[in-house]
């Protein structure tokens, strides 16, 4: 195994190799899922805690699926749940649960760097499922592994992200780690959404609609944060619609095999307009259920680490 | 005679020069040759300091001693330790305290505590709005008679420009300026760190250099326009300095302070999201730096102050976006300063002249230079020391500074105030 890691916060470090690594190994996961019985004992008597800080159904659930497929115990809480609601710090509530033995903990956070802060706190091993505005690093991993099931290959492949950029932490792994992969990313949305300096993403930054998807192998259209208050940064969701969002309209500039992706929940009509939601070219449902084995994939490659560590195996 | 430092290398603002410093009743009584006879002079303590430099003992304009309201943070005690182990014999202290300085009662407290303890001259900035809320001016008259030095409303800038335009008419009624912490808090709502490459990177919300700049030309033009003195606090970035050299060129009254942090850590030091490195303004870039140096070298900044900020360990090692603004500073200045004189950046006159002379001028203080009938303030520095900069030296309550645990060269072996030592490190 090349992945040497105590956690998994951030594509930004990942080589070329660990990246396909964890690609391959979830190819195999993904077997497992489509099993009569879908469990392996792989993780049996490792305890796995999924400490969500801000809401989320499908990412937590996902992960949980994930645990669960390798026999590990799983635990899950949320902060309306947790005790941070009484005003104990995160790192305390962490290493509260990491002391009742956890294994692995699942974390996300509404604070961009605030995983990276508990990873470098624990001895726990650590999996980053969102901080804030920074990494989604499972979401890269199984958008990937998508990308490659439909197209075969990942070098060479023109993505288009379109969307909220600059809050998106979708698009930050992704882009991290397909600059590893020599894919060509392009970048579009309204400049309010764009970092204010791109240049550290090295993504060309397309002027309209039609420039970003024109050459496009993938679509990916990010979701416009309707809790978020994007009064200032847009005018309205109907016009964000209009200029932004993937319908009739711009979807005559799409290549014919291009694939559409959305890292959900999707926003229909707004992002995302459902003739294209649910078209055959969107691959959206195959990102949710391929999320099940990148994420097992991730838990296991963390899991045996410790075994190997330890020197039982090497 | 009270004191006698023998064999002194003296630095003042303006040239570096020979001899022993002869100081009687707080003042410089003389200042005699190396090859003057002091075998028969008698005086209570001798110092030799040619091992040494020797300074004007510095003024900081801006630090937070947290007092009262945050003693935990540090109060008017550590304050004055820090200050004096790190070469300060004045310190003039912010006003977001609670309650807030905006009265002559908050403002007697601090004055009378620091007095009673007796290392500092401690001058306090009285807010300029009341509960610094930037709404009505307080009652400045009567604070500067209290013993107010300036007005403030640090960290939370004025916004309504209506306001800050008499706030600056009525300061400069009585003669005293307004102290700005330039910032459109609209434009850095909810920023972290400097807009830019490494806010791209790290996904930490950006504070980009226009909300500080934006402000910046705002205030130097009320100062033109209510003929009053604006004193713009933590320069931070290349533009910033660009206005306000535009602003000395029309003859605003202008003075402008930069951090010795500003000048040594860049936003590149957040990719690790230490939150030590977490301040406001935030840090920068290299450009920006380099223009800092130049602002420094060319007189567009005229001072260099601390924005000495205590925050205790919990409210820094957590979640950097719930993580507080602000580093202590007072005790690294003078290693921070040595280490540009070393690189070549700045020389030593560099430092008297802005962590002292520029200071003492602003402030109309009799201090800020070694000369016959001036105040025996000063600072004896051994340049060549290094040590490790942790809990044995820090006298501030918290350690709240990346520079906790690293290695420093250069140190204050004596500060004297008033020809009192203050402090002495061993």
């Amino acid at each position: 195994m090349l992945f040497k890691y105590k956690d998994f916060i951030s594509t930004i470090n990942l080589s070329k190799e660990e990246i396909f690594e964890i690609l391959d190994t979830a190819k195999h996961m993904k077997e497992i899922n489509k099993r009569e019985v879908k469990k392996v004992p792989t993780l049996k008597g490792k305890t796995i805690s999924t400490a969500f800080f801000e809401p989320s159904t499908r990412t937590r659930t996902s992960f949980e699926i994930a645990a669960k497929r390798l026999s590990a115990d799983t635990v899950s809480f949320t902060s309306t749940t947790s005790s941070t609601t009484k005003g104990e710090t995160l790192l305390d509530t962490i290493k509260n649960i990491e002391n009742m033995h956890t294994d692995i903990f699942v974390i996300r956070h509404k604070c961009s760097g605030a995983v990276k802060f508990v990873a470098d706190n624990v001895k726990a091993h650590i999996v980053n499922a969102g901080d804030g505005t920074n990494e989604h690093p499972t979401q890269a991993m199984l958008d990937l592994f998508t990308i490659r099931e439909h197209k075969n290959t990942l070098t060479g492949l023109n993505v288009a992200i379109i969307g909220d950029i600059d809050h998106s932490r979708v698009a930050r792994s992704n882009i991290w780690a397909m600059q590893k992969l020599g894919i060509n990313v392009i970048l579009y949305g309204p400049k309010t959404m764009l970092p204010s300096d791109t240049t550290p993403l090295k993504c060309h930054i397309a002027k309209n609609f039609k420039e970003a998807v024109t050459e496009a192998d993938v679509v990916m259209m990010l979701r416009i944060q309707l809790e978020r208050q994007n009064k200032i940064l847009i005018p309205s969701l109907r016009e964000y619609a209009m200029y932004f969002g993937l319908n009739k309209t711009s979807a005559k500039y799409l290549k014919k095999d291009a694939i559409i992706m959305h890292p959900g929940p999707i926003n229909r009509g707004v992002e995302l307009s459902t003739e294209y939601a649910d078209c055959d070219r969107s691959v959206i449902l195959n990102q949710v259920e391929n999320g099940i084995a990148v994420r097992m994939a991730i838990l296991y490659l963390l899991g045996m680490q410790k075994r190997r560590t330890d020197g039982s195996s090497t | 005679m009270d004191l006698l430092l023998k064999n002194c290398t003296i630095i003042n603002y303006n040239g570096q020069s020979n001899g022993h410093i002869v100081i009687n009743k707080g003042l410089i009584e003389d200042i005699l040759q190396n090859n003057d006879n002091i075998d028969n002079i008698y005086a209570s303590k001798i110092i030799d300091c040619s091992k040494f430099i020797v300074m004007p003992a510095l003024i900081d304009m801006h630090v937070h001693f947290r007092d009262p309201g945050f003693e935990y943070k540090e109060d008017i005690i550590s304050g004055s330790y820090a200050a004096v182990a790190g070469g300060y014999t004045t310190c003039l202290c912010m006003g977001n305290t609670n309650p807030a300085a905006d009265n002559t009662t908050t403002i007697r407290y601090m004055i009378d505590k620091a007095e009673k303890i007796g290392l500092i001259d401690l001058l306090p900035y009285g807010c300029v709005t009341i509960n610094r809320a930037g709404e009505h001016i307080v009652e400045m008259g009567d604070m500067l008679n209290a013993g107010a030095i300036a007005f403030s409303d640090d960290g939370s800038p004025i916004m309504n420009s209506e306001v800050m335009r008499r706030a600056l008419e009525y300061a400069s009624t009585f003669n005293t300026f307004i102290a700005t912490h330039s910032e459109d808090s609209n434009l850095s709502a909810n920023g972290q760190i400097n807009e830019g490459i490494v806010s791209t990177i790290t996904g930490l919300k950006g504070i980009p250099a226009a909300a500080e700049e934006s402000i910046i030309a705002r205030d130097v033009l009320l100062a033109d326009l209510a003929t009053a003195h604006v004193h713009i606090c933590h320069v931070s970035t290349h533009n910033a300095v660009e206005l306000i050299k535009w602003a000395k060129s029309k003859r605003i009254n202008v003075t402008a302070e930069v951090t010795p942090h500003h000048l040594i850590f860049s936003e590149d030091n957040l990719l690790t999201y230490d939150s030590n490195f977490k301040v406001n303004p935030p840090l920068r870039t290299q450009r920006d730096i380099k223009a800092l140096f130049d602002a420094i070298k060319d007189g567009t900044v005229d001072v260099i102050s601390t924005d000495h900020a205590p925050h205790n360990i919990d409210e820094k090692h957590i979640e950097f976006e719930n993580a507080a603004f602000g580093m202590i500073g007072l005790q690294s200045t003078i290693p921070v300063l040595l280490q540009f004189v070393e690189e070549g950046k700045i020389n030593l006159k560099d430092i008297v002249k802005l962590t002292s002379y520029n200071p003492s001028k602003i402030l109309n203080l009799q201090k800020g230079k070694i000369e016959k009938n001036y105040r025996a303030d000063l600072v004896i520095v051994d340049k060549e020391m290094t040590y490790i900069y942790d809990e044995n030296i820090i006298k501030s309550k918290n350690y709240n500074t990346p520079l906790f645990r690293k290695t420093l060269k250069g140190i204050p072996v004596y500060t004297i105030k008033e020809g009192k030592i203050v402090y002495s490190l061993k």
